[in-house]
């Protein structure tokens, strides 16, 4: 029988070995949804996590002074909570304005809606922070 | 609140260009110059694109 070689294309593709679950996995996506910007700090990526935070601290803050509205969970309306969707991404943010009462004024012109949408943003621009946070510490990102 | 913040469409549109620029230049990229290109990308995106040539489209639309 003819001696064949095994071709790279032929080889068994190589195995990646899994990242192991640590806790800084777990740690750094739940603390980044609490605060905006401190999962990357706590994996001492100074400088992103600190612009991080002022992005997503200064969308939620301007939409607060704007009087922009702050969804609830059961309202009852589908884009309601699309809306709620949005803004729970802010997390501690969220919590907080919901403890002090604050985005329950009604909208009643062009600024307050320009809030309600900057609000919003800043929890689905929160998501992603906290995606990346994620994926530093999985390893896959530097 | 009393007192809302009064800011033009233009003012929080420019606003919003530069905080979504900021998070989607750190979380795309990998490496911090190509974070830096890709904001400084997405912002021009935002400003020119999205702001000028949509507010212009919106403009000939309704007239």
């Amino acid at each position: 029988m003819p001696k064949t070689e095994i071709t790279a294309s032929e080889a068994a593709p190589p195995t990646v070995a899994a990242t192991p679950v640590t806790g800084m996995v777990v740690a750094a996506p739940l603390l980044s949804w609490l605060i905006p910007g401190a999962g990357h700090l706590i994996q001492k990526r100074w400088i992103r996590g600190l612009l991080l935070m002022s992005a997503v601290v200064l969308m939620f803050i301007l939409g607060i002074f704007m009087e922009g509205k702050i969804y609830h969970p059961n309202s009852g309306d589908l884009l309601d909570m699309l809306g709620f969707v949005g803004d729970a991404g802010a997390g501690g943010l969220y919590i907080v304005s919901r403890i002090y009462d604050l985005g329950s004024a009604p909208v009643a012109f062009a600024t307050a809606d320009y809030g309600t949408k900057f609000i919003v943003m800043a929890g689905l621009l929160n998501v992603m922070a906290m995606v990346d946070a994620y994926h530093i510490a999985r390893g896959r990102k530097k | 609140m009393i007192l809302a913040l009064q800011l033009s469409h233009f003012t929080t549109a420019v606003i919003c260009a530069f905080c979504a620029s900021l998070v989607f230049g750190i979380t795309q990229r990998n490496e911090p110059r190509e974070m830096v290109r890709y904001g400084i990308y997405c912002f021009i995106i935002f400003i020119f694109v999205g702001l000028f040539a949509g507010g212009w489209l919106m403009w000939l639309l309704h007239h």
